[in-house]
């Protein structure tokens, strides 16, 4: 019995480690194809489209709210200080540095990566990767090296959107409706909010998370069981992982940066 | 009944650089009348010389062992059928040969090259010469019908878009599908969707097709035309043609050999005439469709009586 215990136990291990393996050598093939990218400039822009514009909808209406919230909430904290005025700073780094990049990234996920994972999956299961082998085209250079790139730039630029509408929310509620003056609102926040320290590790962060959920949500796709409920599990898996692993990344990152100052 | 064939030439253009593609489509009638077309060999097919030799092979999914010092041989210029019940790796040999998997043990040689030692860019050219048709035409469903053919010329050649649409619908012309050019694949039906996969599998003029089960769930018609185009397209392109089947009936009818494989190995091989007058109990079996023989009817289990919990008197009773 302990044996057995101990036997699947270890056989578990190994399946994971070689997985992790797999889907390093995986990154590695599709950054060797990135370069042949600028030459075909096309794949990449279709891609962008695909998993950069279709979220933008759902990043801003997110970012909205969380801006919304963090207004009512931080005027109500800040208020019993008196330091109400100061709801500038508070929403400003709030969404910066952390929740600019975190949602965005867990969004993104969700509906890019979850999207990534299902495409690629159904390509699998009906034969279409194997269908461009035969083809002579290297599908990671042809499918997955333009999405990989598309993912990574489209994040930073779906945080800073995410970011930018979240102020705009905050203000509404802060400046419109709880009446914090808007000079000091804005002077704050440009005062306080620096831009190589906060912006642009928020930048740095999204720009870690685009890769690791762009790379997750592929490479679940490429090692789904080629079958409709093999896609199922691995589009679930894709969301999991990749919302798991940004959440850890947030706090190691944080740290390092938060250490670095 | 006729169907339109394309006829490969040498046709000097005056587009992508001097030493362009040549191509000329030929519309021709081909007699092609619903019984077996064996008969259709011209002489130049008839040299037996092999294409694809495959020596020792094996190969194992796990602890599964489908292919077992598996040896044999594929010709030039003839339809050769490989032929075994569900689940003998009919598919996984067809992607051993493409190298899109590799072999335990044994080797596979186009021309007498071995597959699986080539450079990946080597490779590819080869599979340039290949032409594969997939069980489920593995069409890329985000592009149309007249995109999906194009699709190897775009990635391999550099020729403009009039050669392009040009080639593409002389190929869906073969295969009678020019009408459904600006169709997406999710609006084909299952044999139409194997027709576009079939053209765009000759779209670079391949010099072997190897079709993937091109029978199976499909409706009589559909796979009468199938079994006219396959024949037809060997003829007219001088193609080998390699035929993953278990339709016996089909695939005799176009068949010049039949290899037929189980538990890993190759259990007889012969023409269709051959095979129909053979003793072994296995062919017997297969060909006929029987229910029962080398291949139990039951799931091996222990005794029905014992499970049951009653003697074997009491069950026949």
């Amino acid at each position: 019995m302990i044996t057995r215990f101990f036997a699947k136990a270890g056989h578990d291990a190994l399946d994971k480690l070689d997985r992790i393996g797999r889907s390093a050598l995986f990154l590695l093939q599709i950054i060797r194809y990135l370069p042949g990218l600028i030459s075909r400039p096309m794949l990449t822009i279709t891609q962008l489209h695909s998993v950069g514009v279709r979220t933008v909808i759902i990043i801003m209406v997110s970012g909205l709210f969380v801006g919304l919230v963090l207004g009512l909430l931080g005027y109500n904290i800040l208020v019993r200080f008196g330091a109400e005025q100061s709801l500038g700073i508070l929403i400003g780094l709030a969404l910066v540095k952390e929740m600019g990049p975190v949602i965005t990234a867990l969004l993104f996920s969700g509906r890019a990566g979850s999207a990534l994972t299902a495409e690629i999956g159904l390509m699998k299961a009906t034969e279409q990767l194997s269908g461009l082998e035969m083809m002579a085209v290297n599908p990671i250079g042809r499918i997955f090296a333009p999405r990989f790139l598309a993912g990574v730039l489209a994040l930073p630029l779906l945080a800073a959107l995410f970011s930018g509408v979240g102020i705009a929310g905050g203000y509404f509620i802060g400046v419109g409706l709880l009446g914090v003056d808007v000079g000091s609102f804005w002077a704050q926040m440009q005062q306080q909010v620096d831009f190589r320290e906060d912006v642009m590790n928020g930048v740095i962060k999204s720009i870690v998370f685009g890769f690791v959920a762009t790379w997750i949500a592929l490479f679940e796709g490429y090692d789904s069981v080629p079958t409709a409920e093999g896609v199922g599990r691995a589009t679930t898996k894709s969301v999991v992982n990749a919302s798991l692993a940004v959440l850890g990344l947030n706090f190691i990152l944080t740290a390092l940066m938060l250490g670095g100052e | 009944m006729s169907v339109s064939v394309l006829i490969k030439a040498n046709w000097r253009c005056s587009c992508y650089s001097s030493t362009c593609h040549k191509y000329y489509a030929l519309s021709t009638q081909a007699g092609l009348d619903g019984h077996s077309y064996n008969s259709m060999s011209t002489d130049k097919h008839t040299t037996d010389t092999p294409l694809i030799e495959i020596q020792g092979l094996s190969f194992s999914r796990g602890s599964r062992k489908i292919f077992d010092a598996l040896d044999l041989t594929l010709m030039k210029g003839k339809v050769n059928a490989i032929m075994g019940p569900s689940g003998t790796g009919k598919t996984t040999l067809l992607k051993l040969i493409g190298a899109q998997l590799k072999p335990d043990d044994g080797r596979i040689l186009y021309e007498g090259q071995d597959v699986h030692q080539l450079s990946q860019s080597r490779l590819y050219n080869l599979r340039k010469r290949m032409g594969m048709l997939f069980q489920t035409g593995a069409l890329l469903t985000d592009l149309d019908v007249f995109n999906n053919v194009a699709y190897p010329l775009r990635e391999h050649t550099g020729l403009n878009e009039e050669m392009i649409r040009s080639l593409v619908l002389m190929k869906l012309n073969a295969v009678g599908l020019r009408g459904a050019a600006q169709l997406m694949p999710a609006e084909l039906s299952g044999g139409m969707a194997r027709r576009v996969a079939l053209a765009r599998a000759i779209i670079l003029d391949p010099e072997m097709i190897m079709y993937d089960e091109p029978f199976t769930g499909q409706d009589p018609i559909s796979m009468g035309i199938l079994v006219k185009l396959i024949r037809t397209m060997n003829e007219a392109m001088s193609l080998t043609s390699i035929v993953v089947s278990h339709d016996v009936r089909e695939t005799a009818s176009i068949a010049d050999h039949i290899h037929i494989i189980a538990n890993g190995k190759v259990i007889e091989s012969g023409t269709p005439d051959v095979l129909d007058h053979s003793d072994s109990a296995w062919v017997r079996q297969f060909m006929d469709a029987q229910a029962d023989g080398p291949v139990s009817f039951h799931y091996p289990a222990e005794s029905f009586a014992d499970e049951l919990q009653v003697t074997s008197t009491e069950l026949n009773a």
